[in-house]
């Protein structure tokens, strides 16, 4: 038809093409979300940076994409959290690497819970007292007037020992009994030959036989207690190692980057009857939160800045901005004014962060073997099989793969096909131990402190 | 018609007001005015003399974990809460705004469309937090005096029961909420599986726990006003041969009215207290995860929100006092003024 001749009918079949291409989009739309099990969910976190992707997937509109219209809330501490989410109060949270093998291997609250998403790596620091740090410091390897980084715990045995000569107690705070935290500030300790406690079946605070006795604080009153003297350091999340130093009362003698380079932090957990009732809901959050992952890390960390801010709203972290920023911006400030650049202090996408290799699970699972958190020795096998009911890179690949087939993420941007969970990129420890993660009992034989597979 | 205004304002407990309607009326200035000067005079004298310590030692006390907050960064902090719930409500009148308009458009192009109606997610405002935190202090102590009240006239009426109950309730009392939290979590997780959006596990929980420690002083309070009934008033009961449900309704209850409002208004008192406690570890969404959450936060601001969250706390406990006691006034056949 001639559209000069017929205004007419011109605008009408316009009209209706348009209807049309409405229908179909609303059909599309509608079939999208009719798919979904739940769009309205709730999700639970504490106030630590490393929430982020939570903050981000929400205020960049990455969940309402893909049609979620979803809440987050803060809780008080991780047990809550964890109660929260396995007797449905909340849908999902950003929990910590051990807490979804803790809970279905049966540490503390049993219940089975998957993860699909590994939210970051690294984000860590143990923070010590001034008074403590003044000891240390005569112990540590200096170059130019500032010391060498990273700092060994070799420099906090003389400490131990004094201590010990003066008849104190070293003790030292962490968030959680399965936290990655505990695991770090142990390996940590375990790699300068002090001995972290061990776990029994009597003793479910892990202080039999330690030289430091470490116990849980909630992060808020981490700063106090360390100025009040109750404990004489801690390991903890950003911005708790920041305000230490901001505050003049502690100060930061290493990261988790180099305790162990790029290890795996935070997941995104989930009940596994949750997951199961709720497969296209759950796809639906990875997709959301691999966006939110990707625009964390995009241009070498350039939307960093306006992550800092995001966070420091009260409904979300709630520090200040300038606590918040400087971790996540790449700089680390160790004592005050000697500030480092640890670009890698938070990886949100970067070495393929967000995949969940089962080798994660099972450096963890060792971990909790060799403190006596497992009770008992367990053949390789076992750590296989666990990896596999709790980390589900199946569902991960998924979501992946309709990012990319709607053009919003690349094949590059992910492990490529053929990954059997057990290639995960990851750095060496502050050791120089390798770890196998097909072989755990052998890894675990060659750590010199901690239980034995014999 | 100035008469009538001051008998009700004494008998509803808005004394306050009483000597200004009184000097309004022509009674003896004098004696009004001394009324007015002691109960708001001096009163204001107190809490501005207050504010002004409060100032002084604010700038006084610095330490490495941060300054008290002085009165006006309270102030600042309270005008912000109040800007952020405006600017909240705006933010979700605009996306229903939005909303309703692309669904009309989407229905004028095709009725048969399928819109969705999609809910605000943001989060809760401060005042939000204030309404949820008085509906769960209401439900705790509705629950707690639905069971408080009948058991209390049980223990009064028969020294049986009183025996029988007593050592219960006296090992019970002193339980802190905090130590109630886990078992009663525990049996709500247990026993309330489908969890309803109007009734959230968390709202449960803080509820529950408000009742398991207000419930005492009604409890004892009431068995206390019944049993101290007048002998002669039993007497007529028995010489009456009135029915159970009668004596308790004509003769005890409204015997015992003043004691068991003192055990009502003991309760809703001690409720509120422990309701900050409870919303802390069950996540209710009210002014004590407020209080927490601006712990976990650490930000500069939080110390001053936390004042703010505390003078509210007060003023909401004081004004439910007062409620109550109005209330109690308006029960009680005894002129009581305190």
């Amino acid at each position: 038809m001639n559209a000069g001749t017929r205004p007419c009918q011109w605008l009408f079949r316009r009209r209706c093409l348009l209807g049309a291409l409405v229908a179909s989009l609303l059909g599309g739309a509608a079939a999208h979300a009719a798919d979904l099990e739940q769009t309205d969910l709730k999700f639970g976190f504490i106030k630590l940076t490393d929430m982020a992707p939570l903050a981000i997937a929400k205020e960049k509109g990455y969940f309402e994409d893909e049609g979620l219209d979803v809440t987050l809330e803060a809780q008080s501490n991780w047990k809550v959290l964890l109660d929260r989410v396995v007797s449905g109060e909340i849908d999902g949270a950003h929990m910590l690497a051990g807490q979804p093998i803790g809970a279905t291997v049966g540490i503390g609250t049993r219940a089975e819970m998957v993860t699909p998403f590994s939210m970051d790596l690294n984000g860590n620091g143990i923070t010590v007292a001034t008074e403590v740090w003044e000891l240390m410091k005569p112990h540590v390897p200096m170059e130019g007037g500032k010391p060498v980084h990273p700092i060994k715990a070799d420099a906090l045995r003389p400490v131990i020992d004094q201590f010990k000569a003066d008849g104190r107690k070293f003790n030292l705070g962490m968030v959680f009994p399965l936290s990655t935290h505990n695991y770090e500030l142990r390996y940590w300790l375990a790699a300068g030959g002090i001995h972290p406690g061990f776990y029994t079946d009597s003793d479910v605070t892990g202080q039999t036989d330690a030289e430091a006795l470490i116990s849980v604080t909630p992060p808020p009153q981490m700063p106090a207690t360390l100025e009040a003297g109750t404990i004489s350091g801690y390991c903890v999340g950003e911005p708790w190692n920041q305000q230490a130093v901001f505050k003049g009362i502690g100060v930061p003698v290493i990261t988790d980057y180099e305790i162990w380079k790029n290890n795996p932090e935070k997941v995104f957990g989930v009940t596994k009857a949750w997951a199961e009732a709720n497969p296209n809901t759950l796809r639906a959050v990875v997709k959301a939160l691999i966006r939110a992952g990707m625009w964390l890390d995009a241009d070498g960390n350039a939307n960093r800045a306006e992550a800092a801010e995001i966070l420091s709203r009260p409904e979300y972290v709630g520090a200040d901005a300038a606590v918040i920023a400087n971790s996540m911006t790449g700089t680390f400030e160790y004592e005050k004014g000697d500030k480092r650049e640890v670009a890698d202090f938070n990886v949100f996408f970067r070495y393929h962060a967000t995949y969940p290799y089962y080798a994660d699970a099972v450096w963890y699972l060792t971990q909790m073997r060799r403190w006596g958190q497992i009770g008992e020795t367990k053949p390789d096998a076992w750590y296989d099989e666990v990896a596999r009911k709790v980390y589900r890179p199946d569902i991960y690949m998924a979501a992946a793969k309709e990012l990319i087939a709607e053009g919003k993420a690349t094949a590059a941007d992910f492990p490529p096909d053929g990954e059997d969970g057990y290639g995960a990129p990851r750095g060496e420890f502050i050791d120089g131990k390798p770890f196998d993660p097909r072989k755990p009992n052998e890894y675990i034989d060659s750590l010199a402190i901690g239980l034995k597979s014999k | 018609m100035l008469h009538i205004a001051i008998n009700f304002c004494a008998r509803a407990g808005l004394t306050w007001f009483v000597p200004w309607l009184r000097l309004a009326a022509g009674e003896d200035p004098s004696v009004q005015l001394r009324a007015i000067l002691m109960t708001l005079g001096v009163p204001l004298l107190a809490i501005m003399a207050f504010v002004a310590v409060w100032n002084a030692s604010a700038a006084g006390v610095q330490t490495s974990l941060g300054a008290i907050p002085s009165p006006a960064q309270v102030w600042e902090a309270a005008k912000g809460l109040a800007a952020e719930h405006v600017a909240e409500r705006r933010k979700a009148e605009e996306f229903y705004r939005k909303q309703a308009v692309r669904n009309a458009e989407l229905l004028a192009v095709d009725p048969k469309a399928r819109i969705k109606e999609r809910r605000w997610t943001g989060k809760a405002t401060y005042l939000d937090q204030i309404a949820t935190s008085l509906k769960t202090v209401f439900a705790g102590f509705v629950l707690a005096s639905l069971v408080a009240v009948p058991l209390g006239l049980l223990c009064g009426l028969s020294s049986t029961v009183q025996a029988a109950l007593n050592p219960l309730i006296q090992i019970f009392r002193p339980v802190s909420p905090l130590a109630w939290l886990p078992i009663v979590t525990l049996c709500v997780a247990a026993a309330y599986t489908r969890e309803n959006e109007w009734l959230s596990k968390s709202f449960l929980t803080s509820a529950i726990t408000v009742t398991l420690c207000s419930l005492w002083p009604t409890l004892i309070n009431t068995a206390v006003g019944v049993a101290s009934l007048d002998r002669d008033l039993i007497n007529v009961t028995k010489m009456l041969r009135l029915s159970w449900h009668t004596k308790v309704l004509r003769i005890v209850l409204p015997s015992s009215m003043p004691y068991i409002f003192t055990g009502l208004r003991l309760s809703l008192g001690v409720g509120w207290m422990v309701l900050i406690a409870a919303e802390m570890l069950a996540q209710n969404p009210g002014l004590g995860k407020f209080v927490w959450d601006e712990f976990q936060s650490g930000g500069s601001e939080s110390l001053g929100r936390i004042m703010v969250a505390v003078l509210t706390i007060g003023i909401i406990g004081f004004l439910l006092d007062r409620v109550m006691l109005t209330l109690q006034q308006m029960f009680s056949y005894q002129e009581r003024s305190v």
